[in-house]
């Protein structure tokens, strides 16, 4: 597995078996597709470019005329490229959360929420001065940056207030506490870089898998699958009966109402909530 | 396609029967010792609870030695083995911290006329 793309959710409680409660970052891991191989003969280096549908709805036509290539009809708008591992992949293969087994571990990256100009007691743990003994507008500041004559300069490096956040960063090793193949979801233990509805990778950690580790019971029963693809069978005739009624319906307001342009609006109003719930 | 998390927290305890703060409970936990596993009884007062999926409940007890004791227990942990309400008690808080600075008779609570839920 090189690792796959997915987005924060948020965080939550699970509690494993002995009655534990562990802190888990939820993050919707895929469906990813592998859309691209790098080779050495084209490339120079040899990795495997993933996709997933990220947060964009729309791809460019360049965009989309590449993933095409990789037969891949879903607009993918987060590319990434991983490194291979010496496992085989194929153009338009699909990887899911499946390739994740709970006990092991992963690391997971994403961009950190950005602080903009942050003072040295945000950015640097920074004391700040006296809060009494008669402080005034010294309570966060930096106090000295350097010595005097010798050097007669700050020395390069020297820690102040700047731009903060929103860069990259890894946490390591987080265990994975649970996956949820239905739902394309997988719990990690611990926090993660970024906002929720963020885009984050997954990769496997360096650190063995868990011995005899039994993950903790989702306790919400996934969504059966076949009750939301199932088609939901009206009768033609009650389909018709029905949609008589509301006719008959829409023209009483219209006549009571007396305004003829203002219902024409109700109607499709009514059509929408009524597939909303058949869709249910 | 975003997923309400809320949707992901387990559902309320139902084993564990309604009660507020105030009242006196007696919590039957599970404790393993060693390769056994027993059920020990705590009875105190409930003097904070919070609800939903993460919710837990804090119970105060004096042990011997008059020395304070309290237990937090979460609705979800399933440490607990059951839950027995013994006494409703009137209080018009919700968080009695206040006992903690009491002893003895300071420290009673009226129990309630009217049973609440």
């Amino acid at each position: 597995m090189v690792g796959m793309i997915g987005r924060k959710l948020g965080m939550m409680r699970l509690y494993d078996g002995a009655g534990r409660a562990r802190a888990v970052t939820v993050i919707e891991l895929g469906p990813n597709r592998v859309t691209q191989l790098r080779t050495t003969e084209r490339d120079g280096y040899e990795a495997v470019q993933i996709g997933f549908a990220g947060n964009r709805k729309r791809v460019n036509r360049p965009e989309r005329g590449h993933l095409r290539a990789a037969g891949v009809e879903e607009a993918l708008t987060v590319l990434q490229e991983f490194p291979l591992d010496g496992g085989s992949y194929e153009r338009g293969q699909t990887l899911t959360v499946e390739a994740f087994t709970p006990g092991e571990f992963v690391n997971v990256s994403g961009v950190s929420k950005g602080r903009g100009f942050a003072g040295g007691v945000k950015r640097w743990n920074f004391r700040g001065g006296p809060k009494t003994h008669g402080q005034s507008d010294r309570h966060r500041a930096p106090g000295s940056v350097g010595a005097g004559t010798t050097p007669g300069k700050v020395w390069k490096g020297q820690k102040m207030a700047g731009h903060m956040g929103a860069e990259a960063k890894t946490i390591i090793n987080l265990l994975v506490v649970l996956t949820d193949p239905a739902r394309n979801l997988i719990f990690v233990e611990g926090s993660v870089p970024g906002a929720d509805e963020g885009i984050v990778t997954v990769e496997p950690g360096r650190r063995g898998p868990l011995k005899d580790y039994t993950p903790p019971v989702l306790h919400v029963a996934a969504p059966v699958v076949e009750e939301i693809l199932a088609p939901v069978v009206i009768e033609e005739e009650e389909a018709e009966e029905a949609l008589a009624a509301e006719d008959a319906a829409v023209d009483e307001t219209a006549e009571d109402a007396g305004e003829p342009g203002e219902p024409a609006g109700d109607a499709p109003a009514a059509d929408t909530t009524e597939e909303g719930e058949a869709a249910q | 396609m975003s997923i309400d998390l809320s949707t992901l927290a387990p559902p309320r305890n139902e084993t564990i029967p309604p009660f507020n703060p105030g009242d006196t409970v007696k919590v039957h936990v599970r404790v393993v010792e060693g390769n056994r596993e027993r059920i020990q009884a705590f009875e105190g007062l409930v003097i904070r609870l919070r609800r939903g999926p993460a919710g837990d409940f804090t119970v105060r007890r004096i042990a011997s030695n008059r020395v304070g004791v309290e237990r937090t227990f979460p609705f979800n942990g399933s440490r607990i083995d059951k839950v027995e309400v013994l006494r409703r008690g009137r209080v018009r808080r919700a968080r009695l911290y206040y006992l903690r600075g009491r002893t003895g008779r300071a420290a009673r609570i009226k129990e309630a006329s009217r049973t609440t839920s």
